[in-house]
This record gives structure tokens, C-alpha cells and sequence, in this order.
């Protein structure tokens, strides 16, 4: 490509690398983070497409499934019908294929290692052998979760969540998936030290933490959020571990029946425990899911309102805010096991401060649009869509904070409706911006703006197909664990008529992904060609050459501007990049 | 590619890389154990009937663990001080003396799981039998896991000293402050398991 024959590579870079090692088992932070993506991408894929066959089941309940039916076998879909245990199953790892194999990877390790070691100016992240490592750590997790589908009695079904007792004596998937799971932490974990390490070493001189864009603030704290929350999870998951394999008796109480026998174990262990640790980490993890995207969110409407963020310090506190915050806030979702008054006091007032700094983050990021002459690039459009998605997500989040409002409301649609509007419309909006955003500087060329516009609206109308309808029918009852969607309880009759609905939108959007994915690839090869700093952005990833070489910057940049110094009184163009020298 | 302050201190954080790394390693440990701790505690208040720990664990012989653990600890320390002051012969007995007390130490643990499992007492006996062996099991892990560390730095990765000192002398001051680490659980293991 005739771009970067302008820019020698550094000395020692990856050029004369066997191919092995430059893609396959590379240190490269750049490769790493696109073996993240497109790993995860197909996790994102997989995931979804497990809930289009629970859809199916939930529009159309016992119903055969038409021409693919078959495919599933008959232990699971005999003549097509969906059996109870095959739809348990499909619901467990839809979630944790789509938290801990899709999200998190894309957000955390795939935008991440791409982008921040570039914001900061550092040739690469601190410990690339690490990085290589905590790359493969997650594949074998996903190896193994995949493997688990085809154990005797499939993959684990008991949940995302994976609650004991039932976890327990559930069959050989759920020992997969903890096997799964400690591969999955394993991972985040040297993906954690590594970022701090980074962010705290490796930033270049003149970067301040106060001139570091707000995506690697939003990258820090999540990183310590995985770093202390995941390994209670890892305490957890031996102990259950224990209990399946050594049949100890951690998660199990005295006495347990089970169908309608009395469990020969030695007893005395509690369920509660599972819980609390669980959600120990379940609660940050929901911030590792968000957080990012706000980071990417962030960078885009800076970029494309011409303007600094408003309240950029704000959002620096509130994302610090949050990281302390949700340590302290996990038992709101157990408020149905009988706690204490006080206790359950204590929790409410703690989830109710921490939708504060969300607050703040959100109406900073709308009050940086007012004044802004926008320009409405397809990134644009995606993080405008991820402010109000975000936004209903998080109002419908209060009432699930007071005890007395969320009895009624745990473990319906409501629940689904409320965490997906932040994770579905929210943060995969925010993954599609970032990559249209940041496209031009992997490959070197533009996608393209009209595919993407459809793309984008096409995706806004059908998400909210899917989940808008989860809270009239969470509102009226409907459990977001029933197989046949309500079809055999009297009290829902009134709103089941939706799940044709949703499910038809849940299958318009995959079909509505193929313009994205044509672009996608189309782009890839035929695409515009880019220049080197194509949306006139300030931060440091648009200073590498195009795509950024081993070793990413031909000199090492000195920053002397904030992070988002657009239209600045006496520049001579409306952005001015950070390492662009103070004149005298 | 050069990542800078992989030897030297970075002067406005004071740290090199891998020191910060590991403290942020530990960080994830205390968690870990803290998990475990906790749940411990959560299992005690909500039994009946928890045993004493020195009515069914042999006291003498943690105790007799508690000290080779805490001598390793100070012959690591020996270890990284002999680097310092430049003495490599001092710092190969020190060395070879911590992975020698780490053996010591897991030796005298299988003879306590042996006599154990000897009288049928198995994790699934009791939840206490349960967290024992969970704790316990996990913190030799971590003991193997120092062990193959030094005995590297000890043997093969030793050469890094010829071609550079200082960066030999960091990698051992982070692998002892995991050693110490590992030291510290136990200390906190043995009360609660064999004394409360
Ligand atoms: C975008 C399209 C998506 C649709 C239509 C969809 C649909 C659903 C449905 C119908 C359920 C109900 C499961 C049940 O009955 O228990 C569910 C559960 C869940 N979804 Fe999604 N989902 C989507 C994307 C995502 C994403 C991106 C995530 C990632 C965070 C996610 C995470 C979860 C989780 C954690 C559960 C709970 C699973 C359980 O309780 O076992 N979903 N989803
Ligand atoms: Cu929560």
C-alpha cells in the first residue's frame, strides 16, 4: 500500500517475522487486540444466535422449528420441537457467551489493546508476553465452552448465574463451564495488570493523567474492576467446583431434597454464599460491560461536535466514582432472599448514589452536543443512539433499586428488558461506532457512510422491536424464565401476543447486520483510501502512520495539549492534536 | 521495540514495570483468598456444630510449618540482598536454601493430608474438612507456583546475571515478593484453620 512507504518502519520492527508469529502468536498489542475482536465477534455471533432459537420457542412454544429444526439432534430437538432442558441450556450461554466471550473481549480487550497503548503514546502495552498469554487464556475458555455443548446432558443449564444448588447437581456441562470460566478469569486478570501497568508506566512525556483522553480513564477503572472482582468469582467457582467434583458440601444446605429424596452429603454449606459471591463480581461486571463504551461514546462526540467534552474532569471523577461505588452495591440483586431490613437499607442507598456519576457521565456527554456544529458520520449516529438507549436502561434501573419496587419486578422481562437496553443498544451501539470510528486507522481505508446509515437506523428500529416490549410484558408478570413465554399461565394472556413481535424483530436484526457486514469487508479491500488523521482528530492514535507499524509511533510523541482541544480561540484549524507543538 | 522502564524506575511513579505488575498480581490474591476468607467466616456463623480446629488438625506439626515458611521468607530476602551487594555465590545458597524450606514444607503438608485421609477424612465429610482442604490445597498451589519461579531464576534463568544485573536483580525482588505473599496466607491460615 503506497500510504505508508512514507513511513519507514522503526528499526527492529515485525517485519521479518515468520508468519506464525507476527498473526498467530504475536506480541504485537495492535494484532492482539484484532485477534480479540474477531474472536469475540464470533462469540457475538454464536450468542446471538442461541437466543434467535429461544425466540423461536418463546413465539411459537412447541411448535417444530422449520427446516432447521432437525439439525439439533434428538436430544435436544426431537423432530424439531424444543425439549425444557435444550432451552435451559441455550438461555445459560446465551448469557455467558454474550457477557464473558463477546462483550467484555470486544469492549475490553479488543477496542482496548487496540487503542489505549496508542492514546498514550507507548510503543506497546508493558508485558507483551502476558498480553499474548491472557489472548490465549480466553480462547481456551471459549474452546472449552463450546466443547461443552456436547457433553452428556449439553452445556451448562443453569443459568448465567449459575445458582446453587441447582448448579451443583446439574449435569457434566456445569463443570465445563467452570472449567470454562477459570480459563475466562485467568485471562481478565493479566489483562488487568497489564492495562494499569501500561496506563501508570507507559504513558509518553507530557501525557498528565489529566490530558488523557477520557476512553483510557473508562480502560483503567475497568481494569481494576476485573482485577478485585473476578477473583471472588474464581473462590466461587472452586468451591463449586469442589461440591461437583469432590462432592463437598460449600453451596449446600442440610437436608436438601431432590426429587423427593434426601441428598447424601454432609450438608451445612449455604446457597446465599454462592450468591454473594457471584454478584460480587456480577455487579462490577456490569460496569466492565458499560464503561467502555462510554469511553468510546466519549471520544466520538469530542471528534464530532468540534468541541471539548463538557465537565471533562466530571466524568473523570464519576468514572472513579463508579469503579469504588460498585463494590458496594451486589446484593441489590438478591433483595428476594430474605434480608435484614438494614442490611437491605444499606444496599439501597448505596445503588441509588451509584446512579449518580452515571447521571453526570450521561448529561455531560448530552451538554457537550449543545453549541457543537455536529457532523452526522456513522459513528456519530451510533453514539447518538447509545445516549438514549443507555438512558432508558438506566432509568428503568430505579425501580429495580428500591426493595419494595423490585419484589415484584425480579426475574421477569423487566429484568431482561432493563440490563439489555445498557448492553444491547447501548454498549454494542457503542462497539459499532468505535468500529467505524477507528476502521480507517487498522485498515488504512474509509467505510462507507451510506451502507452504514442503514446499518444504523435499521439496527435503532429493530433493537427496540426486541426489548421495549419486555417491560409491558415484565410489568405484568411475565418470568423471564418460562419456556413456553407464558403461554400456559392464565395472568399473562393479555401480553404474550408480543413475543411474535419481539422474536420477528430479534430475527430482522441479524438480517439487517448484512449491510454492516458487506461494508465491512467491502471496505476492507475497496474501501476509500484513508489519510492518516481522516475525522481531524486531537488524540494520539491519529499521529501513528496508517495502520500504526510494530512499535506503533516513528518517533516518540510529547503531548501539550488536553485530550479534546477542538476549535480552540487562535488555532489556525479547528483541532489541535496533542503532540502538536505550543508555538512560541 | 523498546518498552521503556522495564529495568530502570520510571522517576515520577518510582516503580519499574514488573514491580508494579506484581503488586497489582497480589491485589487480585488478597481478593482471592479474601473471597475465601469470607466465605469461611459465613460457613462458621451459620453451623451448629464447627469443630475445633486443633481437635482434628495436628497443631505441632503447622506450627512446625509456620516457622519453615517464615525462615524461607528471610532466606529470600538474603537471597535478593546477596544480588544487591553483588555477591552471586551467597545468592545461590540463599536461593537453593528457599526452595529447599518451600520442599520442606510440602512434604510435611502430604504427610498431614496422608494421616487424613488415612482416618477417612475426606472434603466431603464436613463443610470445615471442605474449606480446610480447599484453603490449604490452593495455598500449596501457590507454594509450587513460587517454587518453580525461584528454582528458574535459580538454574537456567541465573545467566541473565552475566548480561544484565540489574534487571536479574529485579526479577528476583518480584518473585520474593510473592514468596512473602504466599508466607503471609499462611500465617493467616494457620490460626483460623488449626487454632480458632
Ligand atoms: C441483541 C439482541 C439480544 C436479544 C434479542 C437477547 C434476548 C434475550 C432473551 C430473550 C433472554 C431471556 C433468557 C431467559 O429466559 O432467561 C436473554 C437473557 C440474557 N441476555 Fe440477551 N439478548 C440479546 C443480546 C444480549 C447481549 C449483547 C448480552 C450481553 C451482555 C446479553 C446478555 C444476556 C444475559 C446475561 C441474559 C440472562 C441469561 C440468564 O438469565 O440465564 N444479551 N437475552
Ligand atoms: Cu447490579
Amino acid at each position: 500500500m503506497a500510504t505508508h512507504s512514507a513511513h519507514p518502519f522503526p528499526k527492529s520492527s515485525a517485519h521479518d517475522l515468520p508468519f506464525w508469529r507476527k498473526y498467530i502468536f504475536s506480541t504485537d498489542h495492535k494484532i492482539i487486540g484484532l485477534q480479540y475482536g474477531i474472536t469475540a465477534s464470533f462469540f457475538l455471533f454464536f450468542g446471538f444466535c442461541l437466543m434467535m432459537l429461544m425466540r423461536w420457542q418463546l413465539a411459537y412454544p412447541g411448535q417444530p422449528l422449520p427446516v432447521i429444526g432437525t439439525w439439533f439432534g434428538d436430544a435436544n430437538m426431537p423432530g424439531g420441537i424444543m425439549l425444557p432442558e435444550f432451552y435451559n441450556s441455550l438461555g445459560a450461554m446465551h448469557g455467558t457467551i454474550m457477557v464473558f466471550l463477546a462483550i467484555v473481549p470486544l469492549v475490553f480487550g479488543a477496542f482496548g489493546n487496540y487503542i489505549v497503548p496508542l492514546q498514550i503514546g507507548a510503543p506497546d502495552m508493558c508485558f507483551p508476553k502476558v498480553n499474548a498469554a491472557s489472548y490465549w487464556a480466553y480462547f481456551t475458555g471459549g474452546v472449552v465452552m463450546c466443547y461443552s455443548f456436547f457433553v452428556p446432558g449439553g452445556a451448562a443449564n443453569s443459568g448465567w448465574t449459575s445458582y446453587s444448588p441447582l448448579a451443583d447437581i446439574a449435569t457434566e456441562g456445569q463443570t465445563w463451564w467452570l472449567i470454562g470460566m477459570v480459563c475466562l478469569i485467568t485471562s481478565s486478570l493479566l489483562g488487568a495488570i497489564n492495562f494499569i501497568a501500561t496506563i501508570v508506566q507507559l504513558r509518553t512525556k507530557g501525557m498528565t493523567w489529566f490530558r488523557l483522553p477520557f476512553f483510557v480513564w473508562a480502560q483503567l477503572v475497568t481494569a481494576f474492576l476485573l482485577l478485585l472482582a473476578f477473583p471472588p468469582l474464581e473462590a466461587a467457582g472452586v468451591m463449586q467446583l469442589m461440591d461437583r467434583l469432590a462432592h463437598t458440601s460449600f453451596f449446600l444446605p442440610s437436608g436438601l431434597v431432590v426429587s423427593g429424596k434426601v441428598l447424601e452429603v454432609s450438608g451445612g454449606g449455604t446457597p446465599i454464599l454462592w450468591q454473594h459471591l457471584f454478584w460480587f463480581l456480577g455487579h462490577p461486571e456490569v460496569y466492565v460491560l458499560i464503561l467502555p463504551a462510554m469511553g468510546i461514546v466519549t471520544e466520538i462526540i469530542a471528534n464530532n461536535t468540534r468541541k471539548p467534552i463538557t465537565g471533562y474532569k466530571s466524568l473523570v471523577f464519576s468514572a472513579l466514582t463508579i469503579g469504588f461505588l460498585s463494590f458496594i452495591v451486589w446484593a441489590h440483586h438478591m433483595y428476594l432472599t430474605g434480608m435484614g431490613t438494614k442490611v437491605s437499607a444499606f444496599f439501597q442507598t448505596t445503588t441509588i448514589l451509584i446512579s449518580v456519576p452515571s447521571v453526570i457521565i450521561l448529561t455531560a456527554l448530552f451538554i457537550s452536543l449543545w453549541g457543537g456544529s455536529i457532523r452526522f458520520t456513522t459513528p456519530m449516529l451510533f453514539a447518538l443512539g447509545f445516549l438514549p438507549m443507555f438512558g432508558i436502561g438506566g432509568l428503568t434501573g430505579i425501580p429495580l433499586a428500591f426493595n419494595a419496587t423490585d419484589i415484584p419486578l425480579h426475574d421477569t422481562y423487566y429484568v431482561i428488558g432493563h440490563f439489555h437496553y445498557i448492553v444491547a443498544p447501548g454498549t454494542i451501539f457503542a462497539i459499532f461506532a468505535g468500529i467505524y470510528y477507528w476502521f480507517p486507522k487498522v485498515t488504512g481505508r474509509m467505510m462507507s457512510e451510506r451502507l452504514g446509515k442503514v446499518h444504523f437506523w435499521l439496527s435503532m428500529i429493530f433493537m427496540n422491536g426486541i426489548f421495549l416490549p419486555m417491560f409491558i410484558q415484565g410489568m405484568a408478570g411475565v418470568s423471564r424464565r418460562w419456556y413456553d413465554g407464558g403461554a400456559s399461565y392464565e395472568f399473562v394472556q393479555g401480553v404474550i401476543h408480543w413475543n411474535v413481535f419481539m422474536s420477528v424483530s430479534a430475527w430482522c436484526l441479524a438480517l439487517v447486520q448484512i449491510p454492516f457486514l458487506i461494508n465491512l469487508f467491502w471496505s476492507a479491500c475497496k474501501g476509500k483510501k484513508a489519510s492518516d488523521n481522516p475525522w481531524d482528530a486531537t488524540t494520539l492514535e491519529w499521529a501513528t502512520p496508517t495502520p500504526p507499524p510494530h512499535g506503533n509511533f516513528v518517533v516518540p510523541p510529547i503531548v501539550y495539549h488536553n485530550p479534546y482541544d477542538y476549535s480552540m480561540s487562535g488555532a489556525k484549524k479547528d483541532f489541535t492534536p496533542q503532540n502538536q507543538p505550543v508555538e512560541a | 521495540m523498546e518498552i521503556p522502564y522495564t529495568v530502570k524506575t520510571r522517576p515520577d511513579t518510582g516503580l519499574f514495570n514488573a514491580k508494579l505488575g506484581i503488586w497489582l498480581f497480589l491485589a487480585s490474591e488478597v481478593m482471592l483468598f479474601g473471597a475465601l476468607f469470607s466465605s469461611y467466616v459465613l460457613l462458621r456463623v451459620g453451623s451448629p456444630d464447627w469443630p475445633h480446629g486443633s481437635s482434628i488438625l495436628n497443631v505441632p506439626l503447622g506450627t512446625l510449618n509456620t516457622l519453615v515458611l517464615i525462615t524461607s521468607s528471610i532466606t529470600m530476602v538474603m537471597a535478593w540482598a546477596s544480588l544487591v551487594l553483588k555477591n552471586f555465590s551467597k545468592f545461590k545458597l540463599y536461593m537453593g536454601l528457599t526452595i529447599l524450606l518451600g520442599l520442606v514444607f510440602l512434604v510435611v503438608k502430604s504427610f498431614e493430608y496422608g494421616a487424613k485421609f488415612h482416618h477417612h477424612m475426606f472434603p466431603k465429610e464436613s463443610v470445615y474438612l471442605a474449606i480446610y482442604f480447599t484453603l490449604t490445597g490452593l495455598h500449596a498451589l501457590h507454594v509450587i507456583g513460587g517454587m518453580v519461579v525461584n528454582a528458574y531464576l535459580w538454574g537456567p534463568g541465573s545467566k541473565m546475571w552475566e548480561t544484565d544485573p540489574q534487571r536479574f536483580t529485579n526479577r528476583v525482588e518480584v518473585s520474593g515478593l510473592f514468596w512473602h505473599f504466599v508466607d503471609l496466607v499462611w500465617i493467616f491460615l494457620f490460626p483460623v484453620l488449626y487454632l480458632l
